[in-house]
Formats: structure tokens, sequence, C-alpha cells
């Protein structure tokens, strides 16, 4: 199957909350979903973006100093 | 001028707003109730909804307290339950064994007590700086105190006593080019005297979100300087802090290094709101400074002429805070009257600040102290006035 998602995992949610705020202002589609279960993650949820996206969002949150634990690219 | 507000004051006039502030903007209480009736959750422990909800009125005061402060980062607002705890935090976690803090003769017991416990222990030396007969201090008077190890400046914007306005911008500047840490408590000013952290080379600024910011008590917190390096400043405290469970060590990351344990989520809600009213404030940062500056000029005017012995320890011109005594009357005496006899609420005594009052000679018989917030007008200080010369003629 095509991998058309990713998500970016966090070890905080406060960082979560700051990334969704930043994403947003950046016009860059995004969802807080609950982390999927097979994958681990010290905070309870993380962001959806589209695979697309995945180059541009670490751009931004690495402009913004937004730390994030990883992106991941889901099916 | 007159703010109307829908609030109930319950037929009181209330002067003690560098306490805490009263009455609430409608939208501060509401945002109170709406988390504890519709939200309720604790954010960073859970993945449900509720918990995110949680996380978003989280997330939503840290973005408007570091605008409002002029920090770019969300992250660098430290929630604690009011202005002592962020001193305590920055004063404590900075200091360290053989290092000179220098402070005013103006401080607040938030500020003193934590420095000359750490003096009496022997882990820094301290200078406390005189001022002027006001208590301002200059930046000669600070350089002249400045030795080789000096390692930080913790100054009292905004007196809680007389209202006095230390020179903030100089002393940023000074403390910038000599590379000591600039601690600022802004638990009077912050709500009335904008400041910004960028802009003023401020390290830490020391907020209490229940009096000039109209937020519930129990909320406040530390503030920090985007480029400030955290190293340079320990916990207090660690705990959970829902990141890196697995660890048994504190996270190195802001804000979560130096918040353990469940938040003031409810307070936090409504903190939000009162930096929104004042944002939102027709006429701005500058209305709520002239209208202060209105009751205080008028207060004091009137109070001068009107009433035998009194005398103010404040400025004409200051932003709200009076402090004031009449001669032959103790400040208990009046304030007691003032609350029985005329339903109005101040504050006698010392202000949790006996240096203070030692500096302006009024130790330790303290004053009475009027304060005003947006909400008080010029009628009620009319009302205050008549209620003084009645109590001084001994009606």
């Amino acid at each position: 199957m095509k991998v058309t998602k990713a998500v970016i995992l966090f070890h905080s949610t406060n960082y979560a909350m700051w990334a969704v705020d930043v994403l947003k202002a950046n016009k860059v589609e995004n969802k807080l979903i609950p982390v999927p279960r097979d994958l681990s993650s010290e905070c309870g949820y993380c962001i959806q973006i589209c695979a697309d996206s995945v180059n541009k969002v670490e751009e931004i949150l690495k402009h913004e100093n937004i730390e994030y634990e990883r992106i991941v690219q889901i099916k | 001028m007159s703010i109307k507000t829908s609030v109930n004051r319950n037929n009181i006039v209330y002067f003690d707003n560098s306490a805490t502030s009263f009455p609430k903007p409608p939208a501060v209480i509401e945002a109170v109730v709406n988390y504890m009736t519709n939200v309720g959750a604790n954010p960073g422990r859970a993945g449900h909804k509720k918990a995110v909800e949680a996380g978003e009125i989280i997330f939503n005061a840290r973005k408007i307290l570091s605008e409002y402060f002029g920090i770019k980062s969300p992250m660098n607002v430290i929630f604690g339950s009011n202005a002592t705890d962020g001193l305590n935090l920055a004063i404590k976690g900075v200091l360290c064994h053989g290092d000179h803090a220098v402070t005013s003769s103006m401080e607040h017991n938030s500020v003193i007590r934590p420095l000359k416990k750490l003096e009496e222990q022997g882990v820094i030396e301290l200078t406390v700086l005189s001022g002027n007969e006001s208590g301002i201090i200059s930046v000669d008077e600070i350089a002249s105190a400045k030795k080789s190890n000096t390692k930080a400046v913790i100054i009292n914007h905004m007196s809680n006593v007389t209202g006095a306005v230390q020179p903030v911008e100089g002393i940023g500047k000074w403390c910038k080019k000599n590379n000591i840490i600039f601690i600022l408590d802004c638990a009077q000013s912050a709500g009335i005297i904008p400041v910004s952290l960028s802009a003023g080379n401020i390290d830490m600024l020391a907020f209490a979100g229940h009096k000039g910011l109209y937020g519930p008590t129990g909320t406040g917190g530390l503030v920090i300087s985007d480029s400030f390096d955290v190293r340079k400043m320990k916990p207090l405290k660690e705990g959970g802090t829902g990141s890196f469970s697995d660890k048994t060590e504190q996270p190195n990351f802001l804000p979560d290094m130096y918040e353990s344990g469940t938040l003031n989520i409810a307070g936090i809600a409504g903190l939000s709101k009162g930096v929104e009213f004042l944002k939102n404030f027709p006429g701005g940062s500058d209305a709520v400074t002239d209208h202060k500056r209105e009751l205080q000029k008028y207060f004091i005017e009137k109070a001068l002429k009107k009433i035998e012995g009194f005398k103010s320890y404040s400025a004409f011109d200051g932003l709200g805070v009076v402090s004031f005594t009449i001669e032959g009357i103790s400040a208990s005496e009046i304030t007691k009257k003032l609350s029985d006899d005329y339903n109005i609420m101040s504050r006698q005594g010392l202000h949790c600040a006996p240096s203070a009052h030692k500096r302006i000679g009024t130790f330790p018989e303290g004053t009475v102290r009027f304060s005003f917030s947006v909400f008080n007008t010029v009628e009620e200080v009319k009302l205050a006035l008549l209620a003084l010369k009645n109590i001084r003629e001994g009606n």
C-alpha cells in the first residue's frame, strides 16, 4: 500500500500543541490524533500530516526550534 | 473615565488590588467555570480528547503570555502558583556557592527572603542598594556594587508599597553589557507597565497572574528570555511532567524541566482571559495606565487639601498604588474603620516589604495602601476621601 501519511511524535504534549499552532500558521494540513498502536510515544497524541509535506514540516519545526521525537511514515 | 462591568462587587469599594485584583473580568470567571464544567482533564497525561482540550488551554495561555512579555517561544513561560514561585525558581535556581547578587531596598519579601536565606547559609554574598529617598536605584549604584563574582541583579519593577518604578531599561542594558543575569520582579507591574524581555534585556521576569493581569489567584510564574541558557538554572523540584516517564531524571527542556506536577489548569484558563481583557482594553495599555494615574492624582491632590495630617509616600503621577498615613491615627485603625463603616477595602501595615518601609521612613508602623484597578472610579475615590475626612475628624 502506498504511503500517504506521516505522524510527528513528541516527547512532550507542550511541543505537540506548539507544533499544531505553528503548522496551522504555516497553512500545513495537520491533525492531532492518538498515537497509532504500533508506535509508542511518551506523549499521548501525535500530529498526522501528509507524507508529501514531511520535508516542509521538518524545515518549519527546525526553524521554530520545536523539538520532536521523530517523524514516521504510516500507511 | 469609568469602566463599566457587569461583575457584582457586592456594593464594596475595593482598593486592595495590589494584593489581588477584584473584581475579575467576566470572561475570566467564565473560562474557569468552563474548564471545571466542560473540560476537567489533565493535559499531557492521556490521549483522549478532553486531555487535548486541556492541553490547548495551557498552550494558548503560554502563547498569549509569551507575546505579551515579548518573547518568541511559548515554551519559555513557566507556570507556578504565583510570582513568589517564579522568583524562588529564578533566585535559587541561578545562584550558586560563591556568587554575589545585587538587589534593592524596595524588595518584597518574595525576593529578599530567598536572597537572605542564601546569604545566611553562606551560599552567596548579597548587596542591598538603598537607592534615593524613594528607594529608586541608579545604574551607577549597581555598577559600584559590582564584584568579580556578581552573577545576578534582582530588582522589583514596581514597588508594592509606594508604586515607585525602577529604571529597568538602563539596568537591563548594563546587565547585558556586563554579562550579569537580570531577574525582574513584575508581581506588581505586569499588566500595568508594558514589559518586553527581548527589548529590555531582561533574562527572567516573575509575574503574578492574579493582580494586574486579572487572572485567578494561584496563577503566576516565570518568563524566561529566548536567549537565556537554561543550563544556568537548576530546577527546584522534580516530579511528573508527562514527558520521558521511562527515565528517572528530570527532563532538561522547557517548560517541563521546571514544571513538575499538575498545573492549575482552571486558573490558567482564567489567566488567558485576563490578559486578553488587557490586550483588548479600549485605548490599550496607555488607557490602563492613564486611568490609574488619574485616580492616583485625584486622590493625593484632594487628600492633601481636605484631610489634615495626610501624608503620601507615593508619586502624584504614579500608577495606582498610594501609601499614606494620617497623623494621629494608626494605619490599622484607618483600614478597619474604612472596612467596617464604609465598605472600603484597603491594606494597612508593612505589605510584606519591611525594608521598603524602612527606606521611606514608615517602619515599623507601616502605611495605609490604596491600590486601584481599571474597575475603580473617581466616584469611589470621592467616597474614600469623604470617609477618610470623617475618620480624621472623629465622626
